[in-house]
């Protein structure tokens, strides 16, 4: 049925088209799994390559970047929330932002980086980016694990909430995907938007409370203070924070009692996602011609 | 056949890549499909020529079919890859690029078990052409139908990383191509050991000399036998060694029915040796496409009628190292290598251009010299194949002056294939080496010259069963041998042994 549409476009435009059978789709996916694999292995492994601590600095960097703000904001300038676990729902709030961060920086650069590649060979262009942004997801799980072991030592109280932890990573790394997508899209065309993303997500991490708590900016204005927490972005982060470690993180959830302004930043991640997706795949047949 | 549903929610979906957006998702993940090396058996095929949908006047043994198919490029005419020159050309309402039609209506089926190659001069369209079949690039308009796992080496080793070790890239490689770990586990061995680098799999790739990265990615490349193999200009690299390697594989799989390959490349003779059947390319369609020795030979000549093609091994020659400054002068007026005192010189072909041994190359000097001095003809063969000249005819005392032309015969009987340029000066006695007890063409000085447009080219293409190593052809020569003794003890004899052990070998001059 649907080669007999084809049948009726090919006489104004192109297609390529296989004669197949079902197993093609199967085949497909495996080709593009095996592409995947390989591809995050070797992004992992050049990651850090020449490095001496390697893999180890997945785990510094991010804590070092805590060590920092940890003396400037909560020992200098003496931020809190007023919970005992500030320090660690600081340091979850760097882990999570250096992923979203670093995912949609590589994301960004995946297809024009991996240029070479998609002139020579046929693939789903989709990958390279997926490829980028699981390699960031890699280095968030390791972290995640020094978070958890920190909270331990720190004497964080597990309860049953820290079961939807992934739900939260998910939703993250989906944001991240929709705009990694977005921006390599973007960054085919104009390479201006590498520059343009540097300054937005500065502009993001300063609008979001990671590094300090959600009351400072109520406290100027609860409007204002709601509004930072419908960028899905600070959703998320707020909620894996509430989950993970400290059920007095404000959310969207006990923040908002308007149903409906409850659910804009999840309508926002899905439109981000749906939206990176669509342009992607508008575009993503004629990279090979452009790069 | 899934159904679309099955995928939407899937991030799989974002594979659906789409030209244009008229596609329904179907197609173009079938489309996918090609490409990505996917593990179609031939029974599908069979199964899919029962289907009915405009595949049914394919003929079943069609592995490739491509209709209509044309593309065209839009090439920047300002670099716009940046926000500010798009925002300029937006509103000024500047298109930014020209098109370019690099393919039109091209036209062709491949067959199962054809070993088919694509040829063409460079910027013809080739290689866009395989861009198309491996899916790298969608086409314009017409349709390209795939039947099979097409496997394409647009370039050797794709995916290396300098960085990463020869096993890793066997791997990542082999990944590109559709291969699971387990499964070049299982060939990885075989792998290394034709590329005969045991020794260096675990050092970075970055060490491996090129010779060595070649090696590697065909190794790679050959046991990722798909049905369809598509091959650019693998031959042009690697050393004698890997190229004899290219040719036992080509021997092998041309045997094989099963395989098909299509190769492009600008060698005829491996066109002549490996393919069945062949197309010429020339600006983006096909000219000739009847058997592969008149693609061939169309091809060869093709590049005779092109001037300045195939010149390069020409460019460094005397005859076209000195004049720069005469250009400089003269150039108002009259081309490189003329001037005032000798406004016409220039060779027209009177016979084909593409001769073989047993005919003579017949060509007319058109020349004019006004000047009541003696003066000669010198003509320059250039071999472009294996560069050098193989012949020079010296200085020729001409008798004619004024405007005049003269017809020259060139024997070719001692040639193997190979294509030639054929240069001719005019020129004139050397006032200081007059009397001097030197060849003619010693005490001459050149007047003029044919340049680019005014010299001619020529090929001598000669049965294919004839050698075509060296340039002459070994029984146009009277060898001699003889035994000699061992040691030095019997020089007594050496005469009488030698008388009888000469052998003349067939001595017969054409």
């Amino acid at each position: 049925m649907n080669r007999a549409k084809e049948s009726h476009n090919s006489a104004s435009r192109g297609s390529v088209r296989m004669v197949t059978s079902s197993g093609a789709k199967q085949s497909s996916r495996r080709y593009s799994r095996i592409v995947l694999r390989e591809l995050v292995r070797t992004d992992f492994k050049m990651r850090y390559q020449g490095s001496f601590l390697g893999v180890a600095w997945s785990v510094l960097k991010p804590l070092m970047l805590f060590c920092v703000m940890y003396a400037v904001f909560v020992r200098f300038l003496k931020f809190t929330d007023g919970t005992p676990h500030f320090a660690m729902v600081l340091l979850l709030g760097t882990v999570l932002w250096s992923f979203f961060n670093e995912a949609t920086n590589m994301g960004m650069v995946a297809v024009v980086g991996r240029g070479d590649l998609l002139r020579k060979v046929h693939f789903p262009t989709y990958i390279v980016v997926v490829a980028a942004t699981l390699n960031s997801m890699i280095s968030l799980l390791i972290n995640l694990v020094v978070v958890i072991i920190f909270s331990i030592v720190n004497g964080v109280h597990f309860t049953w909430r820290v079961l939807l932890v992934p739900v939260g990573i998910v939703e993250l790394y989906l944001i991240a995907l929709g705009c990694s997508l977005l921006l390599a899209t973007l960054n085919v065309y104009f390479h201006d938007i590498q520059h343009i993303w540097e300054v937005f997500l500065q502009a993001m991490f300063y609008g979001m409370p990671i590094i300090y708590p959600l009351q400072m900016a109520m406290n100027a204005s609860p409007f204002f203070g709601k509004l930072l927490l419908l960028n899905p972005v600070a959703q998320t982060i707020q909620d894996v924070r509430y989950w993970l470690i400290e059920q007095r993180t404000p959310t969207v959830w006990n923040t908002i009692n308007t149903p409906w302004i409850q659910t804009i930043p999840l309508i926002l991640a899905a439109c981000i996602f749906a939206l990176g997706v669509y342009v992607f795949n508008r575009n993503s047949s004629k990279f090979a011609e452009i790069l | 056949m899934t159904t679309k549903s099955d995928n939407m929610k899937d991030i799989q979906d974002l594979d659906q890549t789409d030209a244009t957006g008229t596609l329904t998702e179907q197609e173009t993940d079938e489309a996918e499909t090609v490409m990505t090396a996917t593990d179609e058996r031939i029974e599908t095929v069979e199964e899919a020529a029962v289907n009915d949908d405009d595949s049914d006047d394919i003929p079943e043994d069609v592995v490739l079919h491509v209709s209509h198919v044309s593309k065209t490029f839009r090439l920047p005419t300002e670099k716009a890859s940046g926000l500010k020159q798009a925002f300029i050309n937006w509103t000024r309402g500047i298109k930014g690029y020209t098109e370019q039609h690099v393919l039109r209506d091209i036209s062709f089926d491949v067959h199962r078990g054809d070993f088919f190659g694509i040829v063409g001069r460079n910027g013809s369209g080739k290689s866009t052409l395989l861009k198309l079949i491996s899916g790298i690039y969608k086409p314009n308009s017409g349709q390209i139908v795939v039947k099979g796992k097409l496997v394409s080496f647009i370039e050797l080793g794709v995916g290396f990383n300098p960085e990463l070790s020869g096993r890793e890239n066997v791997y990542l490689n082999g990944a590109l191509l559709g291969f699971t770990r387990e499964e070049i586990d299982a060939m990885y061995d075989e792998i290394v050991e034709f590329a005969e680098l045991e020794d260096f799999m675990d050092q970075k790739l970055k060490n491996y000399s090129s010779g060595m990265q070649v090696r590697l990615a065909f190794s790679v490349a050959i046991k990722a036998r798909g049905d369809i193999l598509v091959l650019d200009e693998v031959l042009a690299v690697g050393d004698e060694a890997f190229q004899r390697k290219c040719d036992e594989f080509f021997t092998a799989i041309k045997k094989d029915k099963t395989k098909t390959v299509i190769l492009v490349t600008h060698d005829m003779s491996a066109v002549k040796k490996y393919c069945n059947r062949a197309i010429l390319i020339k600006d983006g369609v096909i000219i000739e496409s009847r058997s592969k020795d008149d693609v061939a030979d169309r091809y060869s000549l093709e590049n005779l009628n092109v001037t300045g093609a195939l010149s390069n091994g020409v460019d460094d020659s005397p005859a076209d190292e000195e004049p720069k400054e005469v250009q400089e002068e003269s150039k108002p007026a009259y081309p490189t290598g003329l001037s005032e005192r000798v406004p016409v010189l220039s060779i027209i072909p009177v016979s084909s251009q593409l001769l073989s041994n047993d005919e003579d190359f017949v060509f007319d000097v058109e020349y004019q010299f006004d000047e009541d001095i003696p003066f000669y003809l010198a003509f320059t063969i250039y071999d472009l194949k294996r560069g050098g000249i193989p012949y020079d005819s010296g200085s020729v005392p001409m008798t004619r002056h004024g405007h005049q032309r003269i017809r020259f015969h060139i024997p070719l009987h001692l040639f193997t294939s190979s294509d030639f340029k054929l240069v001719v000066s005019l020129r004139e006695d050397d006032p200081n080496r007059v009397g001097e007890d030197v060849d003619v063409s010693l005490r001459t000085l050149r007047v003029a010259f044919t340049n680019e447009d005014r010299s001619c080219l020529f090929s001598v293409r000669n049965d294919a069963r004839l050698p075509n190593f060296a340039l002459i052809l070994p029984d146009r020569f009277d060898l001699k041998q003889h035994y000699v003794a061992l040691d030095g003890d019997a020089d007594n004899e050496s005469d009488a042994a030698g008388g009888q052990a000469d052998v003349e070998t067939d001595g017969s001059k054409g």
